[in-house]
């Protein structure tokens, strides 16, 4: 569960981390305000407000179920990767930025240059780019994300510290309960961030 | 620098502009709409559910007091894991391997563990082998999963603000005839800190994010706890949440400004190095994640 719970929201906060990225690099003001601002608050809420504001707020109240009202737990899953979504994706953004101004500034002179539009230019020159350059920060973000789906416990989605939680409480071996999980996460994590360290070392453009 | 990726707009790319405003505004404000249509059609803006919030009582019962114990978390969570966070950090610059192994693999370990487990596990601890009570018990695990966290995160911190600083600084110190001791407690430390400032008040923005999470799931009264009580007395979940969340961004925003004013002046100052250190650079000194790094990258989360 905690897998699918991250790389369900890892896929959909590269996404929309990527479009609120290119809305804070446009020349329209009115998006880049808009990118500015949902990074902003987005970035400064607890994540665990988000996700159990999707659950009581979003599911709740306003009815919003994502076409899973009768099954609690699958409505439950999917309000989780919505609020991660929300909140990675400001993280995503941010990394995505920095990536972009690496850049070099004559890449995009040239871009402009040779006649292509701002969409053209940081589609084909600029972006191709700068994702190759934020592979490394986007590792830790992807690590950061696999241990916040545990907050997915607050709304009652079956991931890993829902489970420690029960065991440990029906169990007498809560050491070695803890040490169990502990590990799990580890080889979670510290692969994911060997072998993307290792690909952004090679995709990195030489200069 | 954002600014090179497109040319100082002429007539048409200006009216292009124009347009591009006027309908990402409209669909902007239509979102806006549906979004108070939606509300109004559930009844979440009757003046009744916002009211509470005009009076005292809803803040002096529930807000600050929730709010006190966030900051008293993270303020304890904060004085406790710096030090050890110094520790830690200084003993994985050891020149004994006997010292820096241990060292690095207390800090790899605690980094890759979510917090929250942490949490759990320090809670389950407490009720099975110290008879502290179970009014104090929340907040002594989430103080516990927070510093054991933040104290390795703070490991890598005060690394990175030691490493940043001009080789030359240690070289002279060693000239000079002080030994390593010495020179750590005399010429490294004191000019770390000011590198590192930036980088500990963010890493405060995190542990202030993540005190919410003992509310949550190990019922610790704190400020998102307190909004869930005061919620059940005056049903107002949605406004109780909105509420909260801008406490939450006022907050932070505080603390961030507070950082890169820090950072600015750093950067500023002759006295300094010059070397500064934010939260961005010691994410990349991690050894997985070496090359390809960009500068000023995100934050930590």
């Amino acid at each position: 569960m905690t897998v699918k719970l991250t790389v369900f929201s890892a896929v959909g906060s590269l996404v929309w981390g990527t479009l609120l990225a290119a809305m804070r690099v446009s020349p329209v003001p009115v998006m880049r305000g808009f990118g500015t601002a949902y990074v902003n608050i987005v970035r400064n809420i607890p994540l665990t407000v988000i996700i159990v504001f999707s659950s009581l707020g979003l599911a709740n109240i306003f009815g919003v179920t994502l076409g899973a009202a009768d099954n609690f737990a699958v409505q439950g899953f999917r309000l989780a990767v919505l609020g991660l979504v929300a909140y990675t994706a400001a993280f995503v953004c941010e990394a995505l930025r920095s990536g972009i101004n690496t850049v070099p500034v004559g890449q995009a002179e040239a871009a402009r240059a040779i006649g292509l539009s701002f969409s053209q230019s940081l589609r084909l020159i600029v972006l191709p780019q700068a994702f190759r350059a934020v592979v490394g920060p986007l590792a830790n973000v992807l690590i950061a994300l696999t241990k916040n789906t545990t907050v997915a416990a607050a709304i009652g989605v079956a991931e890993a510290a829902t489970l420690m939680k029960t065991m440990i409480e029906n169990e007498a071996q809560t050491l070695a309960i803890g040490a169990v999980f502990a590990f799990g996460f580890v080889v979670l994590t510290l692969p994911v961030g060997l072998l993307l360290g290792w690909l952004g070392k090679r995709l990195a453009v030489k200069r | 620098m954002s600014s090179v990726l497109y040319d100082a707009p002429g007539p048409r790319a200006k009216r292009r502009n124009v347009v591009l405003s006027v309908v990402f505004a409209a669909l902007l404000a239509l979102l806006l709409w549906w979004v108070w249509q939606v509300m109004d059609d559930k009844g979440q803006l009757k003046w009744a559910l916002w009211q509470p919030f005009t009076t005292s009582e809803a803040w002096t019962t529930y807000l600050v007091p929730g709010l006190l114990n966030t900051l008293k978390a993270a303020a304890l969570a904060m004085v406790i894991a710096l030090p050890l966070g110094a520790l830690f950090g200084i003993a994985r610059l050891s020149d004994h391997r006997w010292v820096r192994a241990p060292a690095a693999v207390v800090v790899e370990f605690f980094r890759a563990i979510p917090v929250l487990l942490l949490m759990l596990f320090a809670n389950e601890l407490y009720v099975r082998y110290s008879d502290i009570s179970s009014e104090d018990r929340p907040l002594y695990a989430v103080v516990t999963g927070l510093v054991l966290y933040n104290a390795s995160v703070l490991a890598e911190v005060v690394r990175a603000g030691i490493l940043a600083l001009p080789k030359g600084q240690s070289e002279a110190a060693y000239a000079i005839g002080l030994r390593k001791g010495q020179t750590m407690a005399g010429i490294l430390l004191p000019q770390a800190v000011t590198v590192m400032l930036p980088a500990i008040v963010s890493q405060l923005v995190v542990i202030v994010k993540d005190t919410a999470l003992g509310g949550v799931l190990l019922n610790f009264t704190e400020l998102l706890n307190a909004r869930s009580t005061l919620a059940a007395n005056y049903a107002n979940v949605v406004a109780s949440f909105i509420v909260v969340g801008i406490i939450y961004i006022v907050l932070n925003l505080i603390l961030t400004s507070c950082a890169s004013w820090l950072e600015r002046r750093l950067r500023r100052s002759k006295r300094s190095t010059g070397a500064v250190l934010t939260a961005e650079d010691v994410e990349d000194l991690n050894p997985a994640h070496l090359g390809g790094a960009a500068p000023d990258a995100g934050g930590p989360i």
